[in-house]
């Protein structure tokens, strides 16, 4: 089973944050890999926030590739970070030769286009390098986007953490919002790309259940949007959907509850939008979820949220301190980063509801 | 003794023989009386008794006159192989027999040199069903436990209606970051996923149709199940038109526009909207065969409700004036559309044919967003009257033709946006629950049925030629027939009671199956849920094979 995590802090953390959080929460996981998406990122990277980012690991040939491509497309490179590794013999990794991270500055035509048109600029920049360097496994690129980085690894995420030198805290690698999830999906076949939280145009997602309408969620996502590619995880549905629920048809976030665990329709029926919300469960029906999962989600404003579907088979807890929110999939995560809060204000929340966590780190709580 | 020549019938020429036993019979006429078809009659025969009472061989002869019970020599008066007289019978002394060696086929179009009509079904392959060669193969354990038939609450309902696609939607993010609704959408209903098919008032007995509405009503207000109901082409009782039942029936327009003429008179007298108008361009069990109510139907209330005179009624094969698929959408939906001032969902019934996904790819993109159904007709279907060659020979099977325009729909990413409904010989086994289930997983939003109806009321047809008389006005168990006294041995009460129960049944059986893939809602396209023993089956269907 996977166990997911994510903590939104007032300062920035260090990831060997998110790797305690997991890592108290091993036994309820087989220790199969580790994948984080930092956000709203601190240290080496804070003075770079409004240029892209791009998080990659590869093959020589394979980062050969993608500078040229990248060159070719006008970027260039202001900012490298490549993270010291220690090949310790003896660790469980299954680890790629190259770990990129590379800030940009978007190509001189971009310089004045408005945020909508880079955004659409960047997340084609990516599809075309994952599509390049899937040829003979190249590399695997996991997001080119402002202010955020992304690494997953095949592994043990004790030694994962090792090997990328995560669990020495220090000032450069570091964020305010991270979200994590060990374990690689197993449910299909091992693949970096597999491992959530996944992570489109601002939106990251990570989940822990079992999406049993994945194949309608599917087949309907292929045709809504061209970023919806991959489906290598059933829990990716959930990151698109966020995304086109909240960015492409613009509705408020409550509406994402709406859309993959709608209401019963005699429920529906009683309530004063019932017009929206009958539209919203007959024309987004095959994005519903129907099966237990609880997702948790990231806003490109930063804005941290949980929910769950009403089988609600999956636990979640949300614990705080004034400067911190950690949710956690077991309390001994929020234990581990949280000892000393009050646990007397720890959150579990309801199938109904969606718990969300602002920029000022107020909590909200909202029924469906 | 009768002379008999080589080319007179006889019984050994039809399909059904009687078995008989003077021995049983107490020739009390329960049979005879019985015999709808009056394939069966009282006859004199002559009989010779030989005796001998000494101890040497010492004949005797005497010659008596017996009554029996004989089958009519006659091509019309022949036995349909129905039962009712062996189920009348206290003595078990006559039943039907089927005669393989029927000539029947081949002497009726001798002697009346027309096409054989019948009512009922196929009745040439007996292969295995293709819905039988599929298995729920995915069962959630585990990961995603089971759900609980008994206490899990499930949404089984399906629409009925054109849904927007979300982008759409007319809904703009108000000033308190709600949605607000800006604009209209057309109507959709959410109704039980198996509807009541089209038998009209004319096909059916006026007390089978009875029963059959009984059972709509009832299954909507005492068991709270949306259970809807097709009238049929040929009118509606103006009593119902003018009642709050109204709601539970959907009106159905075919090519001979049957019946409406007293639809529209009565519209501004109507309380309840209907639940929604079929149009009905063609029917699977006979594609490019119009409707066909034989004038022995033709009673007077049918023609007070038609508004016809007693004859043959047939309806055209079809639309006339409907050359195009861009005019059926324009002109009969907008029309009918208009007609109950875009309150009410229209949708189209096709007979399936290899040209079904063509049809559905023009209804699914047109810019009107009026199209609010897509039935889909196999050709197992059952029919009232038809002719006999279109019935054995025309048609295209269901399960593929749907799951064609599921694809079709999935590859335009317009799944859902027009609702299709299958129907034509599902429940031929008597579980129309698995049926319903595993169409609905290969891509339909709701079933419809109208022989299995029939078989709960009680009919004795089935798919190897028994009874299949429809046509005939003679039906036996007074189903499809305006006979007074045969309709009379029909109780529409115990009709509604078993629809009723048999509804309550399968709706226990659909939870029994949504349980096992952990659904609440209706699993609609979800393939994935479906294995099949056949590889053939398996490639054609997209979904796994196994062995
Ligand atoms: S089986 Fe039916 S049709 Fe044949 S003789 Fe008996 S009652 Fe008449
Ligand atoms: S019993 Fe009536 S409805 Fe059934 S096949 Fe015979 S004639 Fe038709």
């Amino acid at each position: 089973m996977c166990r997911i995590g994510a903590i939104k802090s007032r300062h920035y953390i260090h990831a060997s944050q998110a790797l305690q959080l997991m890592q108290s929460q091993q036994e309820g996981h087989d220790n199969s890999g580790f994948a984080m998406v930092m956000q709203d990122l601190g240290g080496i990277f804070e003075g770079y926030k409004h240029l892209p980012t791009l998080s990659m690991a590869c093959t020589d040939q394979g980062l050969k590739t993608a500078e040229d491509m990248m060159h070719a497309a006008g970027f260039q490179r202001v900012l490298q970070w490549v993270p010291e590794v220690n090949p310790e013999p003896g660790l469980d990794i299954n680890a790629m030769p190259n770990y990129v991270f590379e800030t940009f500055d978007y190509p001189k035509p971009y310089k004045k286009a408005s945020d909508q048109e880079k955004q659409e600029l960047l997340l084609d920049m990516r599809l075309q390098l994952r599509t390049v360097l899937e040829d003979d496994e190249q590399g695997y690129v996991y997001s080119f986007w402002p202010d955020v980085v992304t690494l997953k690894e095949i592994g043990d995420p004790r030694d994962i953490g090792t090997y990328f030198n995560l669990w020495q805290p220090d000032n450069k690698f570091t964020a305010r919002v991270i979200t994590a999830q060990c374990r690689q999906n197993t449910n299909y076949d091992i693949v970096r790309y597999a491992a959530h939280p996944f992570f489109l145009q601002g939106y990251t997602a990570l989940a822990n259940g079992e999406n049993t309408f994945y194949q309608k969620n599917k087949e309907m996502q292929r045709k809504l949007h061209r970023g919806y590619i991959g489906f290598e995880s059933d829990s990716q549905c959930f990151l698109y959907t966020l995304h086109y629920v909240h960015r492409q048809l613009a509705w408020p976030l409550p509406y994402f509850k709406h859309v993959v665990t709608p209401l019963p329709f005699d429920e529906i029926g009683r309530r004063d939008d019932h017009q929206q919300l009958q539209g919203i469960r007959q024309s987004l029906a095959h994005l519903e979820i129907n099966g237990p999962n609880t997702i948790i989600g990231v806003l490109p404003d930063g804005t941290l949220f949980t929910c769950c579907d009403p089988k609600k088979l999956r636990p979640l807890v949300v614990g705080r301190s004034a400067d911190v929110v950690v949710f956690s999939s077991e309390v001994c995560g929020v234990n581990q980063i949280l000892p000393d809060r009050d646990w007397e204000t720890d959150i579990y929340p309801n199938e109904r509801e969606v718990v969300i966590i602002g920029n000022d780190l107020e909590v909200q709580r909202w029924r469906q | 003794m009768e002379t008999m020549k080589v080319q007179d019938i006889t019984p050994n020429d039809m399909p059904w023989k009687l078995r008989y036993e003077a021995s049983r019979c107490t020739l009390c006429g329960s049979c005879v009386a019985a015999c709808s078809f009056r394939a069966i009659a009282p006859k004199v025969e002559r009989r010779r008794l030989v005796w001998s009472e000494g101890d040497y061989p010492e004949p005797k002869q005497r010659f008596s006159a017996v009554p029996v019970i004989r089958q009519v020599n006659s091509l019309t008066n022949y036995c349909r192989g129905c039962g009712i007289c062996e189920k009348v019978c206290p003595n078990d002394a006559i039943g039907p027999v089927r005669n393989q060696d029927s000539r029947h086929p081949i002497v009726t179009r001798c002697l009346a040199g027309d096409s054989v009509k019948r009512g009922g079904r196929k009745n040439l392959e007996a292969t295995v069903r293709t819905l039988d060669r599929l298995r729920v193969g995915r069962i959630s354990q585990m990961t995603d436990p089971s759900l609980d038939a008994q206490r899990h609450t499930f949404d089984l309902l399906a629409p009925f209606g054109r849904i927007l696609p979300p982008g759409k939607l007319p809904f703009t993010v108000g000033a308190g970051g709600n949605l607000e609704v800006t604009g209209q959408s057309p109507p959709v209903r959410w109704i039980y996923p198996v509807i009541i098919g089209d038998m009209s008032i004319g096909a059916l007995s006026w007390r089978m149709w009875e029963g059959v509405a009984m059972a709509a009503a009832y299954l909507n207000e005492e068991c709270g199940l949306p259970v809807r109901m097709c009238s049929g082409e040929g009118g509606v009782p103006i009593k119902l038109l003018k009642s709050r039942y109204l709601k539970y029936m959907i009106l159905q327009i075919a090519s001979g526009h049957f019946g409406w003429n007293r639809i529209l008179k009565t519209m501004p007298h109507m309380v309840e909207d209907p639940a929604g108008v079929m149009i009905k361009i063609g029917q699977g069990a006979k594609p490019g065969d119009g409707g066909l109510l034989p004038a022995q139907k033709v009673a007077e209330h049918i023609q007070a409700i038609r508004g016809v005179p007693k004859a043959d009624l047939l309806s055209p094969p079809n639309h006339q004036g409907l050359y195009s698929i861009e005019e059926s959408v324009q002109k009969m939906f907008l029309s009918f559309n208009a007609a109950f001032k875009f309150r009410v969902p229209v949708a189209i019934k096709v007979a399936a044919s290899s040209t079904s996904v063509a049809v559905f790819n023009n209804l699914v993109r047109d810019p009107y967003d009026i199209v609010g159904g897509f039935f889909l007709d196999g050709i197992d279907g059952g029919t009232g009257a038809a002719h006999e060659v279109s019935l054995d020979h025309t048609g295209h099977p269901i399960v593929s033709k749907l799951r064609d325009c599921y694809l079709a729909a999935v590859a335009q990413g317009r799944q859902g946006q027009i609702p299709l409904w299958a129907g034509g010989g599902l429940g031929r086994t008597g579980d129309l629950a698995a049926d319903a289930f595993k169409m609905i997983c290969l891509g339909a939003s709701g079933v419809f049925t109208g022989r299995l109806i029939l078989q709960m009321a009680g009919c004795v047809g089935n798919d190897m030629g028994r009874c299949n008389a429809c046509n005939t006005g003679l039906c036996p168990a007074g189903i499809t027939t305006q006979e007074p006294a045969l309709a009379h041995r029909l109780d529409p009460e115990k009709v509604a009671q078993n629809i009723v129960n048999y509804f309550l049944a399968m709706d226990q059986e659909l939870k029994k199956l949504m349980a096992p893939i952990g659904n609440s809602s209706l699993p609609v396209g979800r393939s994935d849920a479906l294995v099949s023993t056949d590889r053939g089956v398996a490639e054609r269907l997209k979904i796994q094979y196994v062995c």
